[in-house]
């Protein structure tokens, strides 16, 4: 092992830092200057010195980005990994503004000190390819929102949100840690690719099989794949609203992304296959996965009368068809994940957006409550049509294009096999269900007649605007996919994954 | 400039939206003016290209790391339906003159509609051809669930996930053959120029072959059609018979059967009698025929009988295609126009002059009430379209259905024995409908009724005789249309369809 060079280590670091100098800024700002202002402008200073640090930390990644690996991978920084790292903190800028109306809470810099902490966790998350540095930087994550999901002092749900979300989240990181435990003493090393050079060529044994199924499980928490989803409707119904879209937007992609990683360079040769002759080994797990994912939530999804609880089935859904760019396990396949997720994660935010502005006027997050929103607020709802068909996948919207990459993906991993056409027919047959309950959303929206004596529903200049950004976001990835997807392919072939 | 139908449809229901709302009543203007446009552009594009082949009308890079072109081309056939979609589009916007709530909202989608229809006969590459059609879903349900009558919720979420599952296994079916082709290019000719095995083609050509033709009311798909046509308004029912359904029968012709030819030759061995997807597809369309049209002789709510009678007819058009003959072939394409028409001036008939007055569609209600004499009008409208739709000479279900059996009497001649009691049940139920909606009031009413019917309006008429004019000029001069779709099916594009066929 070389000794560590600290001055490469700061050069390589620098955003992180910066996103952690921020955070304590932030707070310290809030408790020392602030304190005796109005909730709102303590939110608005806040959001916006905190979007600053975001926006420093961007610039430093996109403009002058320094690459390198430390340690064989215990940090690594390469173009793939500045771009998923600049794509969370765009999220983060997105849940900050999104929170800047909120008023569940009087402790802001506390708040936001923990959104920033848990974007650090994820930026070194993306960046390690070392079972330690893994763990560690998922618990940062982890331990951050399970927090931000109780952060609601005064509702009960959210106490609740928070405890369910950390007794399974402990569960499963003590699951993880115990597979990761058993490859170490497999591998002697807790790199990634050394542990691919320990397993390769071997016939599976029962710990590497024992080793993979706790994998699964840990990281299927994290993205909320059945039958490991039990957390995700609780806690999207009981937590705030901006750490829920942060949840179910940032936390997913530095999860989707870090597990694809472990998967296709940790346990690279224990694929498996289920196609003409059946092999164990993760491959055929995580079909079953992503089946009982897709299976399981459009089903649920249908007769949830919650629109939040709706979401959350939505999102266990889609998990299960991201899942199956890990099935499709190449180059392609991950520029199609990422694309997805990506899309996904700005419709995601973009409708947690609307709901914040409508539940606070109606009290309640029901369905049946939006009935008739598209008379009280046209602008909201034409987003929110946006949104809504881009997750069921309507063309021109982005979520069709990310659809249709995954599934070509997937059939161009062998395309001649049955199993894979079947599970991409299973796929778009589950999302015309899903395309059932979004409408009947988008049916309480437009058709339904609202109350008598309905007033309009009223919306900050700068929520519309954020909302607004989104939709078009939305609309512009499905008509240009371009925009995106070159970028990212560009930068899969460039770290060579 | 033909590309432009589209983007004028699209930019007219943004400019609706737009629409102060103490202007709202100027929508149904910019609504027709938008619909006006198009037609001209259609009508110009078919009276430059009499030759009828193909034409490239827009061709852009669009994601080229995929291979996938922004491509619109045209010829006879498309042109011929686009026509059609003109035609249509006129005249479902003067049908619906009398909407006033929500009036913004439902010409927008109603542009919406019609733009991506446009889209769909324009476009040549497959992905863009498969964009145009699922944005049409859309807009369909919320016309029907806001705008609709019985049980229009129910209608129209059918009707959705009908066509969503329909456009699900096309797309299944394209996403395969775009990845066997070496996922190079989306673009139609490139990957009916490929050589799919045949093994490959037996199992893509039903798979593509369903998914459209569930859009165009292929037996046992068909009962989203009948619901959602009876719970659609006037206009809507017209685009969805008129054209809508026709974008299904063209998918089948334009993609599964140019892809996949070979999809279509013998399997080898015989099941029941049948010896090739094309021996059960052409059953299920006589099947349709029959079922439709006997299933429309017993309905006691006139919009069924014309929402059956659809079934009946757009079987005709998928027995034509299934023919493999170019006479058989090109009576499919001219009985879409034929159909589409015709279904149009019949719903617009029953939806528009009768239901809005007399608020019912029980035909045993209807006859009491002397529609002949209280609306004359309407009655003269539906025996004309009436006996367009039975197929008298001069109209044009005559020609397009002779062609069809002439053509399936030289591929099928045993099923010509059931196609004929299938035009006889035709004459039927169109005789039954008219007799008891507007001839069963026995003796001269003695008073005047209190309430009496609303006159019929300029822009009914107005629409009426727009489509009985299309109607007789397809009749009379089948070969303004037969002269373009000659040429585009003898086109390089339907090579493998020939080889395999006439």
């Amino acid at each position: 092992m070389n000794a560590i060079n600290y001055s490469q280590l700061l050069q390589l670091l620098w955003p992180e830092i910066i996103v952690t100098i921020t955070a304590l800024a932030v707070m310290a700002a809030d408790l020392l200057f602030l304190r005796r202002a109005a909730l709102r402008v303590r939110f608005a200073t806040v959001a916006v010195l905190a979007s600053a640090g975001c926006i420093a930390a961007i610039l430093k990644l996109l403009i002058a980005p320094a690459q390198g690996t430390l340690l064989d991978g215990i940090f690594l920084s390469n173009p793939l990994t500045h771009l998923v790292q600049a794509a969370l903190l765009v999220i983060t800028i997105l849940t900050l503004l999104l929170s800047v109306d909120s008023t569940f809470t009087e402790h802001v810099g506390e708040f936001v000190l923990l959104l920033l902490l848990a974007t650090t966790g994820m930026m070194f998350l993306v960046a390690s390819q070392d079972l330690l540095v893994i763990f560690i930087s998922l618990e940062l994550l982890s331990l951050s929102v399970y927090i931000l999901a109780g952060f609601d002092k005064r509702s009960p749900r959210s106490s609740e949100a928070a405890l369910k979300y950390f007794l399974f989240g402990g569960m499963s990181a003590a699951f993880m840690l115990f597979g990761f435990s058993l490859l170490y003493g497999f591998a002697n090393s807790t790199s990634l690719v050394q542990i691919a050079s320990a397993i390769h060529g071997l016939p599976l044994n029962p710990i590497l099989v024992l080793a993979i199924v706790t994998t699964v499980i840990g990281f299927g928490f994290k993205i909320a794949a059945a039958p490991f989803h039990f957390w995700a409707p609780d806690v999207y119904q009981g937590a705030p609203l901006p750490s829920t879209a942060f949840i179910a937007s940032g936390s997913k992609v530095a999860s989707f992304f870090i597990f694809f990683q472990v998967l296709v360079l940790g346990f690279a040769g224990a694929e498996g296959s289920a196609t003409r002759h059946f092999q164990s080994g993760w491959v055929p797990v995580l079909i079953a996965v992503a089946v009982a994912s897709m299976l399981l939530g459009n089903l649920v999804a249908i007769v949830q009368t919650s629109l939040r609880r709706l979401l959350a089935y939505s999102a266990v859904a889609h998990a299960g068809y991201m899942l199956l760019a890990f099935v499709a396990h190449t180059q392609q396949s991950l520029g199609a994940l990422l694309y997805y997720v990506a899309t996904y994660s700005l419709a995601t935010l973009g409708i947690f957006g609307i709901i914040a502005l409508t539940e606070k006027q109606l009290g309640n997050d029901t369905i049946s409550g939006l009935a008739g929103l598209s008379r009280r607020a046209p602008f909201l709802s034409a987003c929110l049509f946006i949104f809504l068909l881009s997750l069921a996948g309507i063309p021109p919207l982005s979520g069709f294009f990310a659809k249709f990459l995954l599934f070509a993906s997937l059939l161009a991993a062998d395309s001649g096999s049955r199993l894979f056409v079947g599970l991409v027919l299973f796929a778009i047959a589950m999302s015309a269900v899903s395309l059932y309950y979004y409408l009947r959303v988008l049916k309480s929206v437009y058709v339904a007649d609202p109350p008598t004596e309905a007033e309009a529903i009223h919306s900050s200049l700068l929520m519309k605007t954020v909302i607004g950004l989104l939709a078009g976001g939305v609309v512009a990835l499905g008509c240009a996919p371009d925009l995106l997807l070159n970028h990212i392919l560009k930068v899969i072939h460039a770290s060579g994954l | 400039m033909l590309a432009w139908t589209i983007y004028i449809s699209f930019l007219g229901a943004l400019a609706l939206l737009l629409l102060p709302s103490r202007r709202a009543a100027w929508a149904r203007i910019l609504a027709l003016v938008t619909s006006l446009i198009t037609f001209a552009l259609t009508l110009t594009a078919f009276i430059q290209h009499r030759s009828g082949e193909m034409f490239t009308v827009a061709s852009l890079p669009w994601i080229p790391s995929m291979g996938i072109q922004f491509s619109l081309k045209a010829d006879g056939i498309s042109l011929t339906l686009l026509l059609l979609t003109g035609v249509i589009g006129i005249c479902g916007v003067l049908f619906s003159w009398n909407v006033d709530h929500r009036i913004k909202e439902f010409f927008a989608f109603y542009l919406v509609l019609i733009g991506a229809v446009y889209g769909v006969f324009l476009s040549f590459d497959l992905f863009l051809l498969f964009v145009f059609y699922e944005i049409v879903v859309i807009p369909k349900y919320f016309l029907i669930a806001i705008w609709g009558s019985t049980r229009r919720e129910y209608a129209a979420m059918k009707l959705v996930l009908y066509s969503f599952i329909g456009s699900a296994m096309v797309l299944v079916g394209l996403i395969a053959a775009y990845v066997v082709a070496g996922s190079k290019s989306t673009s139609l000719a490139d990957l009916a120029g490929y050589p799919f095995s045949p093994h490959f083609q037996m199992g893509a050509f039903p798979l593509v072959f369903v998914g459209f033709a569930i859009l165009a009311g292929l037996w046992p798909f068909h009962t989203w059609a009948p619901t959602g046509h009876v719970a659609a308004p006037t206009a809507t029912s017209m685009l969805l018979a008129g054209v809508v359904m026709k974008l299904g029968a063209y998918g089948c012709l334009r993609v599964a059967m140019t892809l996949f030819p070979l999809g279509m030759a013998p399997w080898g061995f015989h099941v029941l009698g049948l010896g090739s997807w094309r021996d059960v597809f052409a059953l299920l369309a006589v099947i349709g025929i029959l079922y439709g049209a006997l299933v429309a002789l017993v309905q006691k709510d006139f919009k069924f009988v014309i929402g059956y009678s659809s079934i009946s007819h757009m079987g005709f058009i998928l027995l034509g295609l299934m023919t493999l003959n170019q006479i058989g072939i090109s009576g499919a394409v001219v009985q879409m126009v034929s159909h589409g028409i015709l279904a149009g001036l019949l719903f617009g008939v029953v939806g528009r002059m009768v239901y809005a007055r007399t608020h019912t569609r029980d035909l045993n209600a209807l006859g009491p009430m002397h529609l002949s004499k209280a609306i004359p009008f309407a009655a003269f409208t539906f025996v004309i379209a009436g006996m367009a739709s039975m197929g008298l000479p001069g109209f044009s279900g005559f020609v397009a259905e002779l062609m069809i059996l002439i053509g399936t009497w030289r591929s099928y001649p045993t099923l010509i024995l059931f196609v004929a009691i299938g035009l006889i049940a035709g004459v039927a139920y169109i005789w039954r409908a008219m007799q008891m909606a507007f001839f069963s009031g026995n003796e001269t009413p003695s008073a005047p009724p209190e309430h009496p019917l609303p006159p019929i309006s300029f822009p009914e008429r107005l629409g009426t005789g727009i489509l009985i004019c299309a109607s007789v000029i397809v009749g009379t001069f089948p070969q303004l249309f037969l002269n373009v779709i000659h040429p585009a099916l003898n086109s390089p594009l339907f090579q493998g369809l020939r080889k395999g066929g006439w």
